[in-house]
């Protein structure tokens, strides 16, 4: 089947990215900018160094209306959200019942109601999951009038303030957001993005998005950043990519998440279990000999970039792991990758190899991220 | 010299019967920011089609392949110290290898730029 025979979704943003010069490419279900004419090594260097504007809107957005709309998300997110504080966002993971992940999220508490962002590839899935659970105990409002721009880099603050009426309703911190005036259009933006870098996500009407991109754009130093760097940035930052570093085959204690569990949802907690797969999950947070597999880091040796699917081996040639995303690092100028290996070899600084091309490179577990985060906290 | 064009998008340019092979614009600009290029070892004896070098763009992996029957002569260790010499100058300062031609007729059968450029659109 060719890409033509499948109906291809346009944000609306589509006339504005043709017009930039952009290469369009089908990426989940929509015909997607994956690079401008500055090209993927000069968008990734030009985010780190300024500001790079994402569409970012096949992403979904869904809220959830009601008194009850936390307590039934908990049913469904090892996360504490009834403890989330109005004004914050915080990263959560839709979990099966053998423990592994339907998806990676985010969830901000607007005060009245909570606003979720959840992948383009998966939302259909998602949002007939909250239906099917929770659609009786608070009202799942699905989002398709908004579209999603993520304005990330060290220049993100000064764009966004140049066009914001009141630059004091401007989030913070990190995870912090709220409702924001920008070239006189009403949006949610809440403090954060995928890159690593400090930075801002604007929920925005599809109609009033081009205006709100136009503005941007005009600002000093913010360039559109496309697919390519997009991926780049995140996994330089250490940041998983679901169907990729994350699938329903991978808990979150093996993909290396458990920070997104707090406490009050782990064994002893206050709320502990109660979201699917909790026993697998929890059995693992509490005897890590029952983890058999982890997400780590990985840095070969050489300059040739490693990509998804290389076989992973330990020095005797036996197979210990695969790689789930590799490519090249535009600001560490060397290949990075992310793969799970076999517990025993999961630590900082073991030697493995990486099946390349019939031969095993020589490549060492790694921390990450690979490049600082600089969150404003 | 006579530039002949494959399929595959690489170019060979015929000086006597040594071929400077690389790859064409078109197909840098297909491939995006080259990082990585490894190069055939000098000697290896090439049959057309085969895979020579070895290419990585931030975007995915390719192969440079031979466009005839030769041996390799030289490689230009200048793409291997800095791969996007490919993007800037693909078909002068960013050319892959030398190769001697072991049968001029398979250059000869090879697309000529008017057949390559209507090839590409």
């Amino acid at each position: 089947m060719s890409d033509s025979a499948e109906q291809l979704s346009r944000t609306p943003l589509f006339d504005l990215h043709l017009s930039l010069g952009a290469r369009m490419v089908p990426f989940a279900g929509y015909e997607m900018p994956v690079q401008y004419p500055l090209g993927v090594m000069k968008e990734h260097l030009h985010t780190r160094a300024h500001a790079g504007l994402f569409d970012v809107s096949h992403m979904g957005q869904v809220e959830l209306h009601g008194a009850e709309a936390a307590a039934a998300l908990e049913t469904l997110v090892p996360v504490d959200v009834i403890g989330l504080p109005a004004g914050k966002q915080r990263y959560a993971l839709f979990t099966n019942d053998e423990g592994g992940i339907l998806d990676d999220l985010m969830i901000f508490n607007t005060g009245s109601y909570l606003h979720l962002v959840v992948n383009a590839a998966c939302k259909a899935q998602d949002i007939a999951h909250l239906k099917a659970k929770i659609g009786s105990r608070c009202e799942i409002r699905v989002r398709d009038d908004l579209a999603l721009l993520a304005l990330q880099g060290p220049g993100a603050e000064a764009a966004l303030a140049s066009i914001a009426k009141d630059v004091a309703n401007i989030p913070q911190s990190f995870m912090q957001g709220g409702r924001v005036l920008l070239a006189g259009i009403d949006c949610l933006v809440t403090r954060s993005g995928y890159t690593g870098e400090d930075g801002f996500e604007i929920s925005v009407p599809n109609a009033q998005c081009e205006a709100l991109a136009k503005a941007l754009l005009a600002a000093p130093n913010v360039q559109p950043i496309g697919l390519g760097a997009r991926d780049s940035l995140r996994l330089e930052a250490g940041l998983c990519l679901y169907g990729h570093d994350l699938d329903t085959a991978t808990t979150p204690v093996e993909a290396a998440l458990t920070w997104a569990i707090q406490k009050v949802r782990r064994t002893g907690g206050a709320r502990a279990g109660g979201f699917p797969g909790a026993n697998v999950i929890l059995a693992q947070l509490d005897d890590p000999s029952k983890v058999k597999r982890k997400r780590v880091g990985i840095k070969p040796e050489g300059r040739a970039p490693i990509r998804e699917g290389v076989e992973l081996q330990n020095e005797q040639g036996q197979k210990i792991g695969v790689v789930t995303s590799g490519g090249f690092a535009p600001s560490v100028n060397a290949p990075i990758v992310m793969g799970y290996v076999d517990t025993t070899y999961a630590s900082t600084g073991t030697k493995i190899n990486a099946l390349l091309r019939g031969n095993g490179a020589s490549v060492m577990v790694a921390a990450m991220p690979f490049a600082p985060h600089r969150y404003k906290r | 010299m006579t530039t002949r064009y494959t399929e595959d998008h690489e170019y060979i340019k015929l000086d006597g019967d040594i071929g400077t092979v690389g790859i064409t614009h078109f197909a840098q600009d297909k491939l995006g920011d080259l990082v990585y290029v490894e190069q055939p070892k000098i000697g290896k004896a090439l049959k057309q089609g085969d895979d020579a070098a070895i290419i990585e763009s931030v975007k995915a992996a390719a192969e440079a392949k031979a466009p005839v029957d030769g041996e390799v002569l030289e490689v230009n260790q200048a793409i291997v110290d800095d791969p996007s010499l490919v993007n800037s100058d693909p078909e002068n300062a960013g050319w892959f290898f030398k190769i001697k031609l072991a049968d001029k007729a398979q250059f000869d059968a090879l697309m000529d730029e008017a057949a390559y450029k209507k090839l590409i659109g």
